[in-house]
C-alpha cells in the first residue's frame, strides 16, 4: 500500500517533468504549424532544419566557442586547484569564496556586469567576449570537481615517486595527474554543458554576428510559430538521452566489480546475517 | 528448564533475492537468559535478530512474545530495543538527547527523563558526557551510549548485533565484561549476535550455533564446546582434527590406519563418521607401537603453549602442548578414548563449503580480530 | 610538492576571476552610484535644457560658418559625477521587486513541498534505481531551459493543450498564460531538479539504521521523519532553497515567455535598462546591486541557521 502511494506521487513527478518534452517531441512530427492541432505526421521541420542557415549556424559557433572555452577553463581551473589545495587556510577560504561567485551571483547580474567590462575596455562583442565569459563562469566547476579528487589523493603517493626516482615534474605528471585526472574530466563535461547550455550570460555579452544556439532560440521562441524548434529539442533530447545511457552503462562496465559489491552492501544493509 | 519462555520463533523461512537465508528457525529464548547467535558471515544470525527486532518480516513461520504472535507488530511497538552494529547514533543530537530520545517520544515529563538518562549513563559509565557530541566520542564510548539508549525504554529484550566488532581487542574484553554485568544486574534478556566464539562462550548462558541458515547446535558454552553435535560445530568452535573414520560397533572406531576405543555409540555398522580430536587434548609421547607415530613439521610458538604440526601418513595432526619437540624428529601422538569425539557425516555440501572458507579465513587472518585462534 | 611553487598555479585563475569577476562586481557599483550629466569646458554642470540650447548655438553658427565635421568640437561634454539618485530611484520598482521575491518564495516553497518526499524516496532505494532516478531527475536539466519553457507556452495557452484536454470534459477554458500562477510554474518547473539533487545527496547519507534506530525507540513514520530525517537533512533542505530561490528571484526569460509581459520580474527590469528600451546602465547597476546584496542577506540568514543548528545539536 506505502509502496503503491510512493510509485504514484514519484511517477506523477516525473509526468510534471516530461510532458512538456514529450510535447515538444510529438509537435515535431506535427504537419500542422498550430502547436494545438495535429494535422498529421511529417518529417519536414527536420528537413527544414537542416536547411536553416541560422541554426546550424550558430550551432557551430556554440561547439566552437563550448570546446575553447572548456579547455581554457580546465587547464586554468587544474592549475587553481592544484594551488589552492597547498595554499594556507585563510587564503585558500578567500580563493574559494572568489570561486563561488560565479555560481551564487544571479546569472543576470554576472552577465551585465561582464557587459560593463567589455564595453568599459572597448571590446567588441562578440567571439572574444563571449570566450572570456565562458571561461569565467566554468573554471568553478572544474575546481569544485578536482579540488576533492586531490584531497583524496594519499599525498605519500607524490613522494613515494620521488623516493623511487622521479624529479618532482615527472611525479606530478605521472602519479598527481591520473589520480586527478577523473576530477578533470568531470569538470571539462560540466564546462562543455554549462557554456552548451548558457543563455543569460551570452545574452549579454553576445555581439550581432556572434550568436550562440540558445539566443537563436530565444529568438525563433519569441516569433512563436517555429516548429524547427520542435525537431531540434527533439534532436537534442535524443542525443543527450544517449550520452547519459552510454555514460552510465560504460560507467557500470568499467567498475563492474566495484558496484557489485556496493550493491551487495546495499542489499545487506537491507537485512542480511 | 523451569524458566518461563519470553520469545519464540517457530518454523522461521526467509529469502532475499531467490536465496533462502534462513531455512527453518526454530528457537525458544527464556527470560534473564544471554542467548548468542553464533556463526561465520551470512549464516541467518542477524536476519533472525533483526526478525525478532520487528525490523524484517519472515515470509513463513511465526515470531511470538510472551505466547502473542507478533509477526505483524512494527518495530516501535515492540518490547525489544537493539544495539546496532555500527551505534547508529543520531549525529544531530547530544549524548544527553540520544539517551533521552525514547522517553522523549512517550512524553515523559523532563524530571523523570533527567533521572532515568543519569542513570543510564551511570550504568554505563558515562556521567559527564551529556552535552558532548555524539561524533566526537571514541568508538568505545560511542557504544556505551548506544546501549544505554536502548536500555533506556527498559526493554524487556535487549537485541545487540555484533556491537564489538568495531572495537579493538582490549576494549573489546572490557565491554564484554560490562555487557555481562549490565545484563546480570538489569534480569533481563539479551539476545547477542556475534561470529566471534570466543565471545559467545565467555558471554553467554546459551549459545545457538547457526550455519547456513539453520541452526546447527544450541546449548551451554560448555555444552557446545566439550560435545559438538557435528564437525562444522567442532571446528567453528576453538580448534579440531578432524579426520574420516569408520565405525566398526559400539565403543570401536577406525581412522588413521588404526582401531579406536571409543567412548561413542549408537552408530550403523561400518557407518562413515567424523573424528574429532582437540589439539589441546592430545600428549605427545615417544615414538611406540601403541601410539600414531608421526614427523614434527613445524613448531609456533603461541604464548600459552606451543602449535604443532605433526605427519603421520596422510594426515596432519594439530597438537597444543607446552613443551616443543624438535622439528624433524619422529614423537608418538596420544589420546585417551574420552578425547575422541565420534559425529555422523555431514550431510549438505555447504557445510562443507562454509568450513573450507573457515579455513581459509584463518590461514589468511590469522590473528587479525583474535577471534578464532 | 613544492609548496611555493605549487600555491603559485593559482596565480593566473586569481588575476582571471579578479578580471573578470571581481572588477565587473566593482564596475557595477561604480555605476550604480554614479551618472554622466552634461557639462561646459569649465567643468560646470549643466542642466540638459542649458546643454541643448548651447549645442543648437553651436550648430547654427558652425553651419553659418561652414566649419567641416572633423573641426566641429562642442564646449558641451560630458561628466561623470557620484548620486544616490539610482538607488533612490529603485524604490520607485518597489512593487516589481517585492512581488519577485513573493513569486520566488513561493515557487521555492512549493518545490520544497514536492522535491522533499521524492528525494527521501530516492534515498531509500535500491542502489541501482538510485542511479537510475537521479539520471531521470537530471535528464530534463540537459535541455536547454528556453525550449522548456517554451513547451509550456504550449500547453498553457488559450487553446493550448491543456484547455483542450479540459474541453473534453466541457470544463474551462480558463485563462492559465499570462499570469502569475504560470511564470511560478515555470519557476518550479525549470528549479525542481535544483531542490531534489541537494535534498538527494544529504539524504543518501542518512544510514538505514539510524532510521531503523528511532523505530527500535519508539518512533513511527512520522515522528521518525520529524525527529531524524528532517534535522539530518538541514543542509540539504538549505541549499536547496538558495539553489531555487536565486535563478527564479532573478529570471527574466520565464517571466518574458509566460508572464507575457505583464507580470515583470526584477531581471527583467535589470535586462530593460541595458539591453531594452529604457537604456539606463547606472539605474539598471543600481538594480543589480540592490539585489546582489539582497541575496548575500539571505544566504547570511540560512547562512546562521545552519550554524545554529549545529551550535544547538552540540549544546542543547
Amino acid at each position: 500500500m506505502r509502496k503503491l502511494t510512493n510509485r504514484i506521487y514519484i511517477g506523477l513527478v516525473f509526468l510534471f517533468l516530461y510532458i512538456p518534452i514529450f510535447v515538444l517531441i510529438a509537435n515535431s512530427f506535427n504537419a500542422s504549424k498550430s502547436r494545438t492541432v495535429w494535422t498529421g505526421f511529417t518529417f519536414d521541420w527536420y528537413v527544414k532544419l537542416f536547411h536553416n542557415e541560422t541554426i546550424l549556424g550558430s550551432l557551430l559557433n556554440t561547439l566552437i566557442i563550448a570546446l575553447v572555452a572548456s579547455v581554457a577553463a580546465t587547464l586554468l581551473g587544474t592549475l587553481a586547484a592544484i594551488g589552492i589545495y597547498n595554499m594556507k587556510k585563510v587564503t585558500r577560504t578567500i580563493v574559494m569564496n572568489i570561486s563561488y561567485l560565479p555560481i551564487i551571483n544571479p546569472e543576470i547580474v554576472t552577465g551585465v556586469s561582464l557587459m560593463l567590462l567589455f564595453v568599459a575596455m572597448k571590446i567588441e562583442l562578440g567571439y572574444v567576449t563571449l570566450i572570456l565569459a565562458h571561461i569565467t563562469f566554468c573554471v568553478p566547476y572544474v575546481i569544485l570537481n578536482v579540488l576533492p579528487k586531490l584531497r583524496q589523493m594519499d599525498r605519500n603517493l607524490y613522494e613515494a615517486a620521488l623516493d623511487l626516482g622521479c624529479t618532482p615534474t615527472l611525479a606530478f605528471r605521472k602519479v598527481v595527474i591520473p589520480e586527478i585526472m577523473p576530477g578533470i574530466m568531470t569538470g571539462f563535461l560540466m564546462s562543455i554543458t554549462y557554456s552548451i547550455d548558457d543563455f543569460v550570460i551570452s545574452y549579454f555579452t553576445h555581439g550581432a554576428t556572434s550568436q550562440t544556439l540558445p539566443i537563436t532560440i530565444f529568438s525563433m521562441t519569441r516569433r512563436k510559430v517555429s516548429p524547427e524548434v520542435n525537431a531540434l529539442s527533439a534532436i537534442l533530447f535524443v542525443v543527450i538521452l544517449a550520452i547519459m545511457i552510454i555514460m552510465n552503462v560504460s560507467e557500470m562496465r568499467k567498475l563492474p566489480e566495484d558496484q557489485r559489491r556496493r550493491a551487495a552492501k546495499a542489499a545487506k544493509k537491507g537485512g542480511r546475517a | 528448564m523451569d524458566k518461563n519462555k519470553i520469545i519464540e520463533l517457530k518454523g522461521i523461512f526467509k529469502e532475499y533475492n531467490g536465496e533462502q537465508v534462513l531455512k527453518g528457525i526454530d528457537l525458544d529464548i527464556h527470560d534473564k537468559e544471554f542467548v548468542t547467535f553464533l556463526g561465520p558471515s551470512g549464516c541467518g544470525k542477524t536476519t533472525t535478530l533483526r526478525i525478532i527486532g520487528g525490523f524484517v518480516t519472515p515470509d513463513s513461520g511465526d515470531v511470538l512474545f510472551n505466547g502473542r504472535r507478533v509477526n505483524d507488530v512494527p518495530p516501535y511497538k515492540r518490547a525489544v530495543n537493539t544495539v546496532f552494529q555500527k551505534y547508529a547514533l543520531f549525529p544531530h543530537l547530544n549524548v544527553y538527547e540520544n539517551v533521552a530520545f525514547g522517553l522523549r517520544l512517550k512524553k515523559e515529563k523532563e524530571s523523570v527523563i533527567a533521572a532515568k538518562v543519569a542513570e543510564m549513563l551511570d550504568l554505563v559509565n558515562l556521567r559527564g558526557f551529556e552535552k558532548r557530541s555524539v561524533s566526537l566520542l571514541s568508538g568505545g564510548q560511542q557504544q556505551r551510549v548506544a546501549i544505554a539508549r536502548a536500555l533506556c525504554n527498559e526493554p524487556k529484550v535487549l537485541l545487540l548485533d555484533e556491537p564489538l566488532g568495531a572495537l579493538d581487542l582490549q576494549l573489546r574484553k572490557e565491554m564484554q565484561i560490562e555487557l555481562k554485568k549490565i545484563q546480570q544486574r538489569l534480569e533481563i534478556t539479551f539476545i547477542y549476535v556475534t561470529h566471534d566464539q570466543e565471545e559467545a562462550l565467555t558471554m553467554s548462558d546459551t549459545v545457538v550455533v547457526m550455519n547456513g541458515g539453520v541452526i546447527q547446535q544450541i546449548g551451554t558454552p560448555q555444552d557446545i564446546y566439550n560435545e559438538p553435535v557435528n564437525a562444522f560445530v567442532a571446528k567453528f568452535i576453538g580448534e579440531s582434527n578432524i579426520l574420516p573414520g569408520i565405525m566398526h560397533e559400539d565403543y570401536k572406531v577406525e581412522f588413521a590406519g588404526d582401531n579406536f576405543e571409543c567412548v561413542d555409540k549408537g552408530f550403523r555398522h561400518l557407518e562413515p563418521v567424523d573424528v574429532v580430536i582437540r589439539p589441546e587434548d592430545i600428549t605427545i609421547c615417544p615414538p611406540s607401537d601403541k601410539v600414531i607415530n608421526g614427523l614434527v613439521e613445524s613448531v609456533l610458538f603461541k604464548g600459552v603453549h606451543y602449535e604443532i604440526m605433526v605427519r603421520a601418513y596422510s594426515d596432519l595432526w594439530k597438537i597444543h602442548s607446552t613443551k616443543a619437540p624438535e622439528v624433524g624428529s619422529v614423537v608418538g601422538i596420544d589420546f585417551t578414548p574420552e578425547d575422541i569425539h565420534i559425529m555422523r557425516k555431514m550431510e549438505s555440501s555447504e557445510d562443507y563449503a562454509a568450513l573450507e572458507h573457515l579455513n581459509e579465513q584463518r590461514a589468511g587472518t590469522g590473528e587479525e580480530a583474535g577471534t578464532v585462534e | 610538492m613544492n609548496n611555493l611553487r605549487s600555491r603559485l598555479a593559482a596565480t593566473p585563475y586569481l588575476a582571471w576571476m579578479i578580471i573578470f569577476m571581481v572588477v565587473p562586481l566593482a564596475l557595477i557599483v561604480v555605476f550604480a552610484f554614479t551618472t554622466t550629466v552634461p557639462c561646459d569646458a569649465e567643468g560646470n554642470i549643466l542642466t540638459d535644457e542649458e546643454a541643448y540650447l548651447i549645442q543648437e548655438e553651436e550648430t547654427l553658427i558652425w553651419e553659418e560658418q561652414g566649419t567641416p565635421e572633423e573641426e566641429r568640437v562642442s564646449a558641451v561634454s560630458e561628466k561623470t559625477i557620484f548620486t544616490v539618485q539610482n538607488i533612490l530611484e529603485v524604490n520607485k520598482y518597489m512593487p516589481t521587486m517585492l512581488s519577485s521575491i513573493w513569486m520566488a518564495l513561493v515557487a521555492t516553497v512549493i518545490c520544497l513541498l514536492i522535491g522533499y518526499p521524492l528525494a527521501y524516496m530516492i534515498s531509500r532505494m535500491h542502489f541501482v534505481s538510485q542511479k537510475m532516478m537521479l539520471m531521470l531527475v537530471m535528464l530534463p536539466m540537459w535541455m536547454n531551459f528556453l525550449l522548456r519553457t517554451y513547451a509550456w507556452m504550449t500547453l498553457l495557452e488559450r487553446n493550448g493543450l491543456i484547455n483542450r484536454f479540459l474541453g473534453l470534459f466541457g470544463v474551462g477554458p480558463f485563462n492559465m498564460i499570462n499570469t502569475q500562477g504560470a511564470v511560478i510554474l515555470g519557476m518550479i518547473y525549470n528549479y525542481l531538479p535544483f531542490m531534489i539533487l541537494p535534498l538527494y545527496s544529504v539524504m543518501t547519507k542518512i544510514e538505514n539504521t539510524t532510521i531503523e534506530a528511532a523505530q527500535d525507540l519508539g518512533a513511527n513514520r512520522l515522528t521518525v521523519m520529524w525527529r531524524v530525517v528532517v534535522p539530518l537533512s538541514v543542509p540539504g533542505i538549505n541549499s536547496g532553497i538558495t539553489a531555487v530561490f536565486i535563478p527564479s528571484v532573478s529570471t527574466f526569460i520565464i517571466s518574458r515567455m509566460l508572464g507575457g509581459g505583464t507580470n515583470m520580474l526584477i531581471g527583467d527590469l535589470i535586462d530593460l535598462q541595458f539591453l531594452g528600451n529604457a537604456y539606463n546602465p547606472n539605474l539598471g547597476s543600481a538594480i543589480s546591486l540592490v539585489l546582489m546584496v539582497f541575496i548575500l542577506l539571505c544566504m547570511s540568514i540560512t547562512n546562521a541557521f545552519d550554524m545554529e543548528d549545529k551550535e544547538g545539536g552540540m549544546l542543547l
